[in-house]
């Protein structure tokens, strides 16, 4: 009995020196993720999520992958990010807005690593910024609702008044005034990113005053399957929501992180990384629409035709002149349209709007 | 209008009144649960998956409160059984019910059900204004009133509920008395288990009928606040439930309809609107001092 079990002890420490000495003598590159919500929120951080898995399939064996969910943007955030640092991961993403100060401080104190932050607007030689141009698929999504929307009033359901929410409202509501210029917006702001119930909620206060098409910038189908119950049409939000709304969903902005992220991992590897900001649309194909569904044929030619005209750069969802609420003509920085900076800190309602900003 | 935002209102309190209720019971026995929050989630994960499984909401709601006894009975073991303290065990299970809820229910995301079915009483549930408000509901929602009034007439009527509410207000007089203390409290957490665990079924079987992870968005912590609020009395704590989904419900509309008022500030006027009558009512009553179980929270070991 105790030579077998010295000889089972022997053969597996030969076993473990052999994995570990006959292992490739490369050194994986580690890759970190900090997700806001639940990996299975079908919304955001879903995408993210479906985007690492294109990853790992892409770049197999030269990679190693690790993510956190459910992280909280604030102090929390601070520390997930700084475990994933000194844990030995060389490219770590961030992928909320609300992890910007955490991870410029956390860059800070790790030089050596390199960061990408989602839809924030903060850099630093080994943090860059990424996002997509959801105010296009936005454009389109206002264009297409104004068609569908029999009573001309739509409902949002917005999260938090940050310039990426205010210019999604901005642009939907450019969008549908050329179809239907006196077009109305009901905004609600549940002040979360995530909370089915609450979302729910919005929706049905939404629908039962008037309104025929619902939007959202929040991250869960909720508001899809309340309009699935009413009978009226919904656009998905980061992920397609078909599934839970057959006959209601029109199209969704789809979320494409992984082209990108298969680009910074090569990037990495190849150690040609740098610090860039990248904010693609629809002709990078960071953002996609989802299958253009449940509408007459000469709105989806519409939409199709739309979506070509902002993908060729025939047409801006932003361009001038631009009226505020008040009246006033915006100051046109791009030339023929608002300049990238202008969006990225848009503060402000296209005419049309009946709403306040919050905390403004 | 009023009769839609009537509706929404039921459902938005329902699940606050079911955990809460369950929560009331476990305190009057002078155990503070904290994990209630936990326990929701757990029952918000088994009861879709036992609806999602079995083809039957009814199967859902019974796992889904299955669920919420099966990591009560957790919380019985360590507080009752091993004298643990009670507040840090409660805040432990609710960190195990959010992760193990996710672990569970992570394969059921993206999939649908067929919400509970709403009652149709073939005159009564069309009458014009009241009709679906009084006999449209659901089964949980009249399950969540009975389950109120029998816990009133339990507590107040009957000979177990002075028992239990005794061994809530003095154990070591009740354990000289011969009651059996630890069993009574075991008893009364199962059933606050089985409330929070059907309170957090009710979001995936009727509210949202989809499963995501972390659904019950702290919808726990607000039936914790609610027990307080309540006094620990069931008519209040009907009182609460409903003031709190009022709020939450009619901030939502008034934001809708354009009111101008700043929405962070809306959003946090339930908790606003809540502290407010919780003010208003202590300055009402003319007794002293809190209402609450005089051994709440007490550690009790039976004398060797």
């Amino acid at each position: 009995m105790k030579h077998r079990l010295v000889f089972g002890a022997a053969a597996a420490l030969v076993a473990v020196a052999a994995a570990t000495f006959g292992a490739p003598a490369a050194e994986k590159l580690k890759i970190g993720f900090i997700y806001l919500g639940p990996v299975g929120d079908f919304g955001w951080t879903y995408q993210h999520e479906v985007a690492r898995q294109g990853l790992v399939k892409a770049l197999g064996d030269k990679i190693d992958t690790t993510f956190l969910e459910n992280v909280n943007e604030g102090p929390d955030s601070e520390r997930s990010i700084e475990q994933l640092a000194r844990t030995g991961h060389q490219l770590i993403f961030t992928t909320s807005f609300g992890y910007m100060d955490p991870t410029i401080k956390v860059a800070t104190k790790y030089p050596k690593v390199d960061f990408e932050h989602a839809t924030g607007f903060k850099r630093a030689p080994n943090v860059s910024t990424y996002s997509g141009r959801f105010y296009e698929g936005r454009y389109i999504q206002g264009v297409i609702a104004a068609k569908m929307s029999k009573v001309g009033v739509l409902g949002y359901i917005a999260s938090f008044p940050i310039p990426e929410v205010i210019s999604g409202i901005n642009a939907t509501m450019l969008g549908a005034q050329t179809v239907n210029p006196n077009i109305k917006v009901k905004i609600i702001w549940v002040n979360t990113w995530f909370d089915p119930g609450k979302e729910a909620d919005a929706a049905k206060a939404l629908a039962d005053q008037g309104a025929d098409v619902l939007m959202q910038h929040t991250d869960s189908p909720a508001a899809m399957q309340i309009a699935a119950q009413r009978g009226i049409y919904a656009f998905g939000q980061d992920s397609d929501m078909t599934k839970f709304g057959p006959k209601s969903q029109l199209t969704s902005i789809i979320d494409n992180w992984a082209p990108y992220y298969i680009q910074r991992a090569k990037d990495m590897i190849d150690g040609t990384w740098k610090s860039t900001d990248t904010w693609g649309g629809l002709n990078s194909s960071l953002v996609v629409m989802a299958p253009y569904a449940n509408m007459p044929d000469d709105v989806k030619k519409l939409a199709m035709d739309t979506e070509a005209a902002i993908k060729g750069g025939t047409l801006h969802p932003f361009k001038c002149p631009i009226t505020d609420q008040d009246g006033k003509t915006v100051e046109c920085k791009g030339g023929s349209n608002l300049d990238d900076g202008q969006i990225l800190s848009m503060n402000f309602y296209v005419k049309g709007v009946d709403d306040k900003i919050p905390g403004k | 209008m009023l009769e839609a935002i009537i509706l929404s209102v039921i459902a938005a309190s329902t699940p606050l009144l079911l955990a809460a209720a369950g929560e009331l019971v476990v305190e009057r026995s002078g155990v503070l649960n904290l994990g209630v929050e936990g326990m929701m989630i757990m029952g918000a994960a088994c009861g879709f998956a036992g609806a999602y499984v079995s083809g039957s909401t009814l199967v859902g709601a019974f796992c889904g409160a299955l669920a919420g006894v099966a990591l009560s009975s957790i919380f019985a073991l360590l507080t009752q059984g091993l004298a643990v303290n009670q507040v840090a065990t409660g805040l432990a299970l609710t960190i195990l019910g959010v992760g193990l809820s996710g672990l569970i229910g992570a394969g059921f995301v993206g999939d649908r059900i067929d919400p509970v079915p709403q009652l149709n009483l073939p005159f009564l549930t069309g009458i014009p204004g009241i009709g679906r408000i009084v006999f449209g509901q659901d089964a949980f929602v009249y399950v969540s009133i009975a389950l109120v009034i029998g816990i009133w007439l339990f507590l107040y009527r009957t000979r177990a509920g002075l028992v239990l509410r005794a061994v809530g207000d003095n154990q070591t007089s009740a354990h000289a008395l011969g009651y059996p203390v630890l069993r009574i409290r075991v008893l009364a957490i199962f059933f606050g288990g089985a409330c929070a665990g059907l309170a957090g079924a009710f979001l995936p079987l009727a509210y949202t009928p989809f499963f995501i992870p972390g659904m019950t968005a702290g919808r726990g912590w607000i039936a914790l606040a609610l027990v307080v609020f309540a006094s620990w009395r069931p008519g209040r704590l009907v009182a609460g439930a409903y003031l709190f989904g009022a709020v939450t419900i009619l901030q939502l509309h008034a934001q809708a309809l354009g009111l101008g008022i700043p929405s962070q500030l809306m959003s946090s006027l339930p908790y606003l609107a809540t502290v407010i009558v919780l003010v208003l009512i202590s300055r009402a009553r003319s007794t002293a001092g809190s209402a609450a179980p005089a051994s709440l929270g007490m550690v009790f070991v039976p004398d060797r």
